[in-house]
C-alpha cells in the first residue's frame, strides 16, 4: 500500500484538516482497486499511516458490501435481482449466467477468470435487468447480450 | 396542467453536461447573483419562501432545515449532498449526476454561501461509475474556472468540495449514517436529538439534502421563492423527478409538475402498462412506500397530500409498476430479502425482525407456510414501527403490511394450496 501514499496525500487538499479517519474509506477503495482486495498487510500499513485504531478499519471492511478480504476472479459479474430487475427477468438472467459459467452466485470459476455475485438495486431500474461487470453497468440485459459480452471479455 | 419543467430544461447531448454548455445555458448566474447581491440570510429566506420539500423521501421542508444553522455562530458548518441513491426503484438523481452535474455544484455553492460552509461533500454510492466520473470531471472544471477554492468570483467566499464514495451500503442513504460513513466508520444511523443541523458531521451543524432538492436552489435564486411557489401545488411546490420502471412501456426519468394526474402520467406520458396488460399495483416512491392498486390511483394526483390521503407517499420518486399476473408473494420475498440483507444490525427489532420476516416469506414460497404466518408478519411489522434508530425498520414494515393489506388473498391461497395463484410469475415479457 505504501506506494499509494503520495496519492493519499493529494486527497487532503480539499478536506477539512484534522479528521484522519475520513480517509479510511477512500484509502481502502484505492487499495482494493490496486490489489483487487484488502490484505492484512494493507491494514497494518493504513493503521500506521492514518493512526486510526485497527479495529475501526476491520469494522469498516466487514460492514460495506463492496470491500473484499480475498482475491476474486479477474472479471467480477454482479447481477441485480431487486424488484424492478426481477419484474423484467433478473431470475432468467441469473440462471443463464449460472449455466453459462458453471458456477453459483458467490463462486469463482476454476480458471480464476470469473466471479459471479448477486447485488441489490443499482439504480438502473429503467433499463432492467442490469449487470455490473467490474465497474461498468450493462443494461437491458438478455441472454444473447450476455453471450456477446462474455465472448468479448475472453 | 402546464407541466412546467425546472430541471430537465435542455436537450441531452454528448456534451450538454460540460461547463461550457452549462454556462451557455446561463449556468453559474445564480451563484453570481447570490454572492454579489444577496446576504446569506437573504438566500435562506428565499429558499424558505419557495416552500420546497425534500425529494429524498421524507419531504422535510428545506427552508426549515437550513434555518436551524446560524451562519455566524463561530463554528464550522458542513453541507452534504445525498447522492447515495439506493432506494430500490429510484434512479432519478443519476439523471442530474450524469446530465446536469454543474447544476448540483452551483446549487451547493449557493447553499454553502447561505450556510457559511467551508467544506462541502457529495456522498455518492460506491457502485456509481459513470455518474461519479461525470461529477468528478465537472468538479475539476469548476475548480479550474475558479468556482471552488479561495476567493470565489473575487469575493471573500471560499469553499472546497469533496466527492465521497460509499462502498455498498443501503443504510448510508440515511442522513446520520451518511455522515458517520464520511467520518470513516460503519454507517450506523444515530439517535436524534441532537438533530444533525445542531450536531452532525464531526459534531458540527450539518445540512444534508438530497441531490434533486439541492439542484432546485439555483432556479430558486434566479427566479425567486415566490415564482417557485407558483409551480406545483400550494402545499407541495415545484416539480419532481420521477423514475419509473417495472411493467411499463416507456420506463425512464420524467420531470412532472407536482399535482400532475397520476393515471395520465402512467397512461399517456409513460405509454401505459407493458404489453397493454391490466395494472395490478404501483409502488409510488421507492419500495418503502405502500403499494397502491390500479383502482386506487385513478383519482390521485402526484403530490404528497394526495398520496398521503391514499395511505402512501411520493417517497423518493421511484415508481415501480406491477402488471396483472404478477405473484405478490414472491414480490414481497424479493423486498424482504433486500431489507434483511441491508439491515445494519444496530437495532434489535430491525436486525431480528428482518430475518424473521425473510424466513417466514421464504417458507411460504417453498410451500411450508403455516396458519398464522400472515398475522405474524403483521405483528413483526408493527413491532418495528418506531422502535428503531432510523426509518428502515418502519419502512420495511410499511412495505410488508402495505402488500399484505392489498393482496392478502394471494398469501392465504399460497399458504393453503402450497403454490402461487399466479404461477410464481415475476417477469412480464417485454414482447407480449
Amino acid at each position: 500500500m505504501k506506494h499509494l501514499i503520495p496519492e493519499f496525500e493529494k486527497l487532503r487538499a480539499r478536506y477539512p484538516a484534522g479528521f484522519e479517519s475520513s480517509f479510511v474509506l477512500p484509502c481502502l477503495r484505492r487499495i482494493q482497486e490496486d490489489r483487487g482486495y484488502v490484505a492484512d498487510r494493507d491494514i497494518d500499513a493504513l493503521v500506521e499511516y492514518l493512526g486510526v485504531p485497527r479495529i475501526q478499519i476491520e469494522e469498516v471492511l466487514s460492514f460495506y458490501g463492496q470491500f473484499r478480504r480475498k482475491p476474486i476472479g479477474r472479471c467480477h459479474i454482479q447481477a441485480c435481482r431487486n424488484v424492478s430487475c426481477s419484474l423484467l427477468g433478473a431470475e432468467r438472467i441469473l440462471d443463464h449466467l449460472t449455466k453459462k459459467l458453471g458456477i453459483a452466485p458467490g463462486q469463482t470459476t476454476a480458471d480464476g477468470r470469473y466471479t459471479l455475485s448477486t447485488v441489490e438495486c443499482l439504480a438502473a431500474c429503467g433499463t432492467a435487468p442490469v449487470l455490473m461487470i467490474d465497474d461498468a453497468y450493462h443494461e437491458s440485459m438478455t441472454p444473447e447480450k450476455i453471450d456477446a459480452l462474455l465472448a468479448a471479455l475472453v | 396542467m402546464a407541466n412546467t419543467k425546472l430541471l430537465m430544461t435542455f436537450p441531452v447531448t454528448e456534451t450538454s453536461h460540460t461547463l461550457a454548455e452549462y454556462r451557455a445555458r446561463g449556468g453559474y448566474g445564480a451563484l453570481e447573483k447570490a454572492l454579489r447581491q444577496m446576504t446569506p440570510q437573504e438566500v435562506v429566506a428565499e429558499v424558505t419562501a419557495s416552500g420546497i420539500q425534500g425529494r429524498g423521501g421524507a419531504a422535510f421542508p428545506m427552508g426549515r432545515k437550513w434555518a436551524v444553522v446560524h451562519p455566524n455562530d463561530g463554528q464550522s458548518h458542513y453541507l452534504c449532498a445525498n447522492a447515495d441513491e439506493g432506494e430500490p426503484g429510484t434512479f432519478k438523481d443519476r439523471w442530474i449526476l450524469e446530465y446536469a452535474p454543474h447544476l448540483l455544484l452551483e446549487s451547493m455553492l449557493i447553499a454553502s454561501y447561505a450556510l457559511q460552509v467551508r467544506n462541502a461533500f457529495i456522498y455518492i454510492r460506491g457502485e456509481f461509475d459513470l455518474p461519479y466520473r461525470r461529477l468528478a470531471a465537472a468538479l475539476e472544471e469548476a475548480y479550474a474556472a475558479g468556482y471552488f477554492g479561495e476567493r470565489i468570483l473575487g469575493t471573500d467566499f471560499a469553499c472546497d468540495l469533496v466527492i465521497y464514495r460509499g462502498a455498498g451500503s443501503y443504510v448510508c442513504g440515511e442522513a446520520s449514517a451518511l455522515i458517520t460513513s464520511i467520518e470513516g466508520k460503519r454507517g450506523y444511523p444515530r439517535n436524534r436529538p441532537p438533530r444533525l443541523t445542531v450536531r452532525g458531521l464531526y459534531q458540527k451543524p450539518t445540512v444534508i439534502n438530497n441531490v434533486e432538492t439541492l439542484s432546485n436552489v439555483a432556479w430558486i435564486i434566479t427566479n425567486g421563492g415566490e415564482a417557485f411557489k407558483q409551480v406545483g401545488t400550494a402545499k407541495d411546490p415545484g416539480t419532481r423527478l420521477i423514475s419509473i420502471s417495472g411493467h411499463i412501456e416507456r420506463p425512464g426519468v420524467y420531470e412532472i409538475e407536482i399535482g400532475y394526474p397520476f393515471a395520465k402520467f402512467i397512461d399517456e406520458d409513460c405509454g401505459g402498462i407493458l404489453g397493454g396488460r391490466a395494472l395490478k399495483g404501483i409502488i409510488p416512491g421507492g419500495i418503502s412506500t405502500k403499494v397502491l392498486t390500479g383502482k386506487e390511483i385513478e383519482p390521485l394526483t402526484l403530490d404528497n397530500q394526495s398520496l398521503a390521503a391514499a395511505g402512501s407517499s411520493m417517497g423518493s420518486g421511484g415508481m415501480i409498476v406491477i402488471a396483472e399476473g404478477t405473484c405478490m408473494v414472491r414480490l414481497l420475498q424479493v423486498l424482504l430479502r433486500f431489507y434483511h440483507h441491508e439491515s445494519c444490525g444496530q437495532c434489535t427489532p430491525c436486525r431480528e425482525g428482518m430475518g424473521w420476516l425473510h424466513r417466514i416469506i421464504d417458507r411460504i414460497v417453498v410451500g411450508e407456510g403455516r396458519a398464522g404466518d400472515i398475522e405474524r408478519m403483521y405483528q413483526i411489522s408493527a413491532w418495528n414501527d418506531g422502535t428503531t434508530i432510523c426509518g428502515m425498520g418502519d419502512a420495511a414494515g410499511y412495505a410488508t403490511s402495505g402488500i399484505l393489506n392489498k393482496f392478502r388473498d394471494e398469501f392465504e391461497y399460497f399458504i393453503e394450496h402450497k403454490r402461487s395463484r399466479c404461477n410464481g410469475t415475476l417477469e412480464c415479457p417485454k414482447s407480449s
